[in-house]
């Protein structure tokens, strides 16, 4: 057992420092730890993608830098300790491998090198106001008639659908026998007509979801990825494919590294033990997550499957995330409280802390409630 | 990066778990709370002669100087198996305590050999498990020391041939620096044990200590110089205490899992219900977690630089004393009736895990060291 990166892999640890020191511009800051300006979301994603590290978890001759796992995760980490969000997830981590694996030759060729570059942005399409944990009761229906699927049904809860180029979304094609058999999975061109887009604000105050209808949308057949039918395996894919960077430690070191920062600056915060545990509490708790996390890596970079350790990592990190941005909003006491304020005073931790500990409700909802998930756990526990 | 065993590491592994979980078991841990001292002086002999008491020690010294990643692959089989024989107290302690201090080679081998018992008495009624708020003094006197102190709930006194007592030969009570470390027969004049069993099995003592004159040949390492091995073995411990705790807590997890999934109650496994599913799968998480953390620790511990070391260690002992506490209550509750009783083993890993909580640091001491101790 060696629990420390090799001298290879801290020598790259200090390359993508140094080029995350010198490129992440400060307007990118997490103010509330994910993407929320356009303009500026979009600059950074480009710059990187410039740079070849945007889609940095893909092989070489998809548009990706080809790094271990270790070196995705080392890079996921620095991009956190330097501030800058995540990249939105829809193309890069989650469309991406689905077409790699299930996607044809020219889907791969048309679709891939503009996520990489950063130049086309997607958003999923998948959750509807009748399936949401239940997702394979979904109703949208595409209907095939010569060459085009004809596409009608609402989506909801579409993170940046308002951003985004291109959704990839579930539909039924066959309304008949078990409902995750009649599913299957299509990319759709947001330009099309019959789709419209209705924001929904959330309760941090922005605006990133949506509620996306369609009516009667034309999609090319050549636009269905894998087989008729295919969707709900495909999706199942997209689900468990391995993400070592679902427990979000790194952006969690990040912010609890500024709240122990604006805690040593304050003179009454920095001499309450009551306070000094509370973070002290949050910072053990980070590295049981930490080093689970590591253990998932570990075995994912010898080219094991995740163990049975990994089925929590989304549990235990939506739960520290809020848990820390909840240590935020409190201990800033009244500095918490200036709403949707200009972004210089957004960056100070407290002044942000109110929208992130609003924002990140949302954690432990998304991507599979945290409910589903211990379901999903139950089962592997053979209960 | 590399998180598994090695060849070595598993074999180990196996040894010690054929020992406690197949030789062992809830019946020979009920008669061995029988015998005087919790201790069964024939599975003291296996150990040694398995080389487990010498495992800890320095090859020079007659032990395999094993690392303490190899210490706690002895240990978590020995907590899942609730085996009472003081390993950590009276072996994985003192061993390290006496290495760290190049104390001579007789007494470590007697240590690897079996013939001997340890107990480290540092705890003190007042040091709110701090070894280096040590009250107790040891006055020089002519060419040896006369000591005089309290100590509180010394592991394994009452069956230690070899006492090893912290006592203050100068500076203030809170001071790291003016330890030293005496080798004390139990036996001695001026020398009173108070014997008491613990939770979850094995003995103690509170020890007075009126003056008690000892040779300048009873102190081990060097004069004043006794806190930094002491603080370092007291790590070893702790980070082996948390590898048998989590022994324990795997065994709850398990054996919840099996009465969920065959006890019957509405005509279905109770397994079958989402609100017992769910708090199943938290006590998973939680045990996996504390893996994690044991995992770290016992490689940590190794640090030649205290800082890490320390809070590598006070990390994991900090999570764990919850971790154990939730999994240990939980494991209670979804037992039901039968798991507030003494007659299912559920009740005294219980026990044990509670007194965990509170042996090597309680989960409070450690957050406040591992808030003190900087990271960097």
């Amino acid at each position: 057992m060696n629990l420390d990166f090799s001298p290879e892999d801290q020598a790259f640890r200090a390359e993508v420092r140094a080029w995350m020191r010198d490129n992440v511009p400060q307007q990118v800051g997490p103010s509330i730890g994910i993407p929320s300006h356009k303009e500026t979301q979009f600059a950074w994603e480009r710059k990187l993608g410039a740079k070849g590290w945007l889609a940095y978890t893909w092989p070489k001759e998809y548009g990706g830098p080809g790094w271990t796992a270790t070196q995705q995760y080392i890079f996921d980490t620095e991009r956190a300790l330097a501030g800058a969000p995540p990249c939105g997830p829809f193309g890069l981590s989650m469309l991406g491998p689905v077409l790699m694996r299930y996607g044809n030759e020219a889907q791969k060729q048309r679709y891939l090198p503009p996520i990489a570059r950063g130049e086309e942005f997607w958003c999923q399409g998948y959750s509807e106001p009748g399936a949401g944990s239940d997702l394979a009761s979904l109703k949208t229906r595409a209907v095939r008639e010569e060459d085009h699927y004809i596409v009608n049904g609402q989506k909801i809860w579409t993170t940046q659908a308002h951003w985004a180029d291109f959704i990839f979304c579930l539909v039924r094609t066959n309304p008949d026998g078990p409902k995750q058999q009649g599913i299957s999975f299509l990319l759709i061109d947001m330009a099309t007509p019959g789709i419209e887009i209705r924001p929904i604000t959330t309760i941090d105050g922005h605006h990133h979801l949506n509620e996306v209808f369609l009516t009667d949308v034309r999609v090319p057949v050549e636009n269905l990825v894998g087989e008729e039918g295919e969707g709900w395996t495909i999706a199942k894919y997209l689900l468990t494919h391995e993400r070592t960077s679902i427990a979000g430690v790194a952006d969690s070191y990040y912010q609890l590294g500024r709240l122990h920062e604006a805690v040593a600056d304050d003179p009454v915060l920095s001499q309450d033990p009551v306070v000094t545990r509370r973070l002290a509490t949050l910072e053990v708790d980070l590295m049981a997550l930490e080093y689970t996390n590591l253990r998932t890596l570990d075995r994912v970079a010898k080219g094991q499957p995740p163990g049975s350790e990994s089925s929590g990592l989304k549990i235990k990190g939506t739960e520290l995330q809020q848990a820390i941005s909840e240590a935020q909003m409190e201990l800033g006491g009244l500095g918490a409280l200036p709403w949707l304020t200009a972004a210089e005073d957004v960056h100070t931790v407290f002044a942000g802390a109110t929208q992130r500990y609003n924002f990140l409700r949302a954690s432990s909802i998304y991507g599979g409630t945290n409910e589903i998930q211990k379901n999903v756990l139950a089962k592997l526990l053979q209960l | 990066m590399d998180f598994s065993y090695s060849q070595e590491q598993k074999m180990l592994r196996e040894s010690a778990d054929k020992f406690a979980n197949k030789g062992y078991g809830f019946e020979r841990y009920k008669s061995t709370l029988e015998l005087p001292g919790h201790c069964d002086s024939t599975l003291w002999s296996q150990m040694a002669e398995l080389g487990w008491l010498g495992l800890p020690l320095p090859e020079e010294a007659g032990g395999l100087g094993g690392s303490a990643l190899d210490v706690s692959q002895i240990c978590e089989p020995l907590g899942s198996g609730m085996v009472l024989e003081p390993y950590i107290a009276s072996a994985v302690l003192p061993g390290r305590l006496l290495s760290l201090c190049e104390a001579d080679t007789d007494l470590l081998g007697e240590l690897a050999g079996g013939e001997a018992q340890f107990a480290v008495a540092w705890a003190e009624p007042d040091s709110r498990e701090d070894p280096a708020c040590c009250t107790t003094r040891a006055q020089a006197d002519g060419d040896g020391y006369v000591l005089s102190g309290h100590k509180q709930c010394v592991l394994n006194a009452p069956n230690a041939t070899t006492l090893i007592v912290s006592a203050r030969t100068s500076g203030g009570d809170h001071d790291a620096d003016g330890i030293s470390l005496f080798a004390i027969d139990p036996q001695s004049a001026g020398l009173a044990l108070r014997p008491y069993p613990v939770m979850g099995g094995g003995y103690a003592a509170d020890i007075r200590i009126d003056q008690l004159r000892v040779g300048a040949d009873a102190m081990i390492g060097s004069a004043g110089n006794g806190f930094a091995p002491l603080d370092a073995a007291l790590d070893h411990a702790t980070a082996a205490a948390c590898a048998q705790a989590l022994g324990a807590m795997n065994a709850l997890l398990e054996r919840t899992r099996e009465y969920l999934r065959m006890r019957k109650q509405f005509d279905k496994p109770i397994g079958s219900f989402q609100v017992l599913q769910h708090r199943l799968v938290d006590m998973f998480i939680e045990v996996e977690q504390s893996r994690s953390m044991v995992m770290m620790s016992s490689v940590r511990v190794e640090s030649a630089e205290p800082a890490v070391r320390r809070r590598a260690v006070s990390a994991a002992k900090a999570y764990l004393g919850q971790a154990s506490k939730f999994v240990a209550q939980q494991a209670v509750q979804l037992h039901g009736g039968i798991g507030v009783t003494e007659e299912l083993d559920v009740g005294h890993y219980f026990r044990q895990l509670s007194a965990f909580g509170s042996l090597y640091g309680s989960r409070e001491y450690h957050l406040r060291r591992f808030a003190a101790t900087p990271s960097e």
